[in-house]
């Protein structure tokens, strides 16, 4: 066993990790922060997504131990003081889920996309989702929040 | 053209509805939310029938061990089934209600309205009672439960032994999908550039989770026409993709421009005129980009997916 120390939503973490503990192993078996959620574990679907100091990544097959002394963001992270975050609220107002099961990684793999590019075209929402599988919107009304936060965002 | 429920009749949905002492309502129902909106629509059609908010009403729908029968969510059924069983239980509800307003405000039960969070006397607004003081003075006062109780089936459908002739739909429901594809004739590739899907959904009882049913289901359609292959060299097991990187169901950069047209034809026993279409949504988009392939260079895929290599092979037989 090997000392993993991390930062997750902005809180210090000290684990205990094998040399083969996924990010995803850590975070919701030892942290029990469950939006990441535990999809095809091959790295295909994104559903596990995280920010890894602020870069979108896939827990599932990203070594805990290579994170060490690095900072996690989940989508627990991402919640403001009293309210929920602006892309949050597009994906409800503009029915961006339904089942929810890829939620949380298409939340966050859009606040990667708008922290880089505020103000991004449906064509750019497209290609920054392309990682993120979802088998029940078909994708139209989660482009559609997208692009409704960022205009939120902007104003 | 496809059917709401399981053809041949028999197929049963329970519901409950309970209005708590405050006029709020909590409805069981058996068929679980996959996310397709049976908490939502159970919920729309209680507070139409209640006459109150849709915010007062609560649906629990997560514990087989305690709600009442339902066949399950699929089939198309549960907006149809499930609805049916529902509205009888909010009327069921509304029924004692109504009992409780009757003595209250001295008319008799069929002069009466559930409407704006009132019971009233129709055509005389100002004889009424806010629902919750009723259901407050039924469940106290008159120590009633006011629970409704509904259960839909559509009775088993024979068959004429002679002819073959029966009767076994609840409803139909008809679509039409249309696409326009590229076809490079050099890769074999297929470009989906739009398709426009619209479908007969009866009374559009929430037009954003049609739209979104509608998108997903074109998207499973797409899907199922362009990429998915559960046996690539069947009836031979090889290759079967395990995982999905190799099953490859459709990203966002594979799902082309998408118009979902609702097209309201009532059914004549649905609830509203309301018809299912959740399973029928990832049915005609494979026909019509099929059909579109054809127009475009002349060729029939017969076996989905239309690979490139599929396409490759059909023009070089074409060209032969």
């Amino acid at each position: 066993m090997h000392t993993l120390e991390l930062t997750v939503n902005g809180q210090g973490h000290k684990v205990e990790v094998g040399l083969k503990t996924t990010l995803l192993e850590v975070l919701r078996d030892k942290l029990h922060i469950t939006s990441p959620k535990v999809g095809c574990n091959t790295g295909d679907c994104g559903t596990c997504s995280v920010l890894l100091d602020g870069v979108l990544v896939r827990s599932c097959i990203t070594n805990a131990l290579s994170v060490q002394g690095k900072s996690v963001t989940t989508l627990e992270g991402i919640i403001e003081p009293g309210d929920i975050h602006p892309l949050q609220k597009a994906f409800h107002e503009n029915y961006g889920s339904q089942c929810g099961f890829c939620t949380p990684g298409m939340i966050l793999a859009s606040k990667a996309l708008l922290d880089a590019n505020p103000s991004p075209t449906r064509d750019e929402v497209k290609e920054a989702l392309s990682g993120n599988l979802c088998r029940c919107t078909g994708y139209v009304k989660i482009i559609d929040s997208v692009l409704a936060a960022a205009d939120e965002m902007k104003s | 053209m496809y059917p709401s429920g399981m053809s041949g009749g028999g197929d049963s949905s329970q519901a409950m509805v309970k209005v708590q002492p405050d006029g709020s309502a909590v409805v069981t129902v058996g068929s679980c939310d996959i996310g397709q909106g049976c908490k939502t629509i159970m919920a729309q059609i209680t507070a139409e029938v209640l006459g109150i908010d849709y915010e007062a009403v609560k649906v629990v729908n997560d514990d087989t061990d305690n709600c009442p029968l339902s066949f399950g969510t699929f089939a198309s059924r549960v907006t149809y089934v499930d609805g049916l069983a529902t509205k009888l239980a909010a009327e069921d509800a509304r029924r004692i209600l109504f009992e409780v307003a009757a003595v209250m405000l001295e008319c008799s039960e069929d002069e009466l309205e559930a409407i704006d969070n009132q019971i009233r006397v129709k055509g005389n607004p100002d004889k009424a009672l806010p629902i919750g003081e009723v259901a407050g003075a039924g469940t106290f006062g008159m120590r009633k439960l006011i629970l409704g109780l509904g259960h839909y089936m559509r009775d088993p459908a024979a068959m004429d032994p002679e002819t073959g002739e029966c009767d076994p739909f609840c409803t139909l429901a008809w679509a039409a999908s249309y696409a326009e594809v590229e076809v490079d004739t050099e890769t074999g590739e297929v470009e989906i550039l739009r398709l426009v899907n619209s479908y007969d959904v009866g009374k559009a009882m929430n037009p954003t989770h049609l739209e979104g049913q509608i998108d997903g289901g074109a998207t499973m359609g797409v899907g199922a026409a362009m990429s998915e292959n559960l046996h690539p060299f069947y009836p031979s097991l090889d290759f079967q993709p395990d995982n999905l990187g190799d099953y490859a169901i459709p990203t966002t950069m594979d799902v082309p421009d998408m118009e979902s047209v609702i097209y309201e034809c009532p059914s004549t026993n649905g609830p509203y005129g309301a018809k299912g279409i959740g399973e029928m949504t990832a049915n005609t988009p494979g026909p019509a980009i099929v059909n579109a392939i054809h127009d475009a260079v002349g060729i029939w895929i017969t076996n989905l997916p239309a690979t490139p290599e599929k396409v490759l092979r059909a023009l070089d037989a074409k060209g032969a």
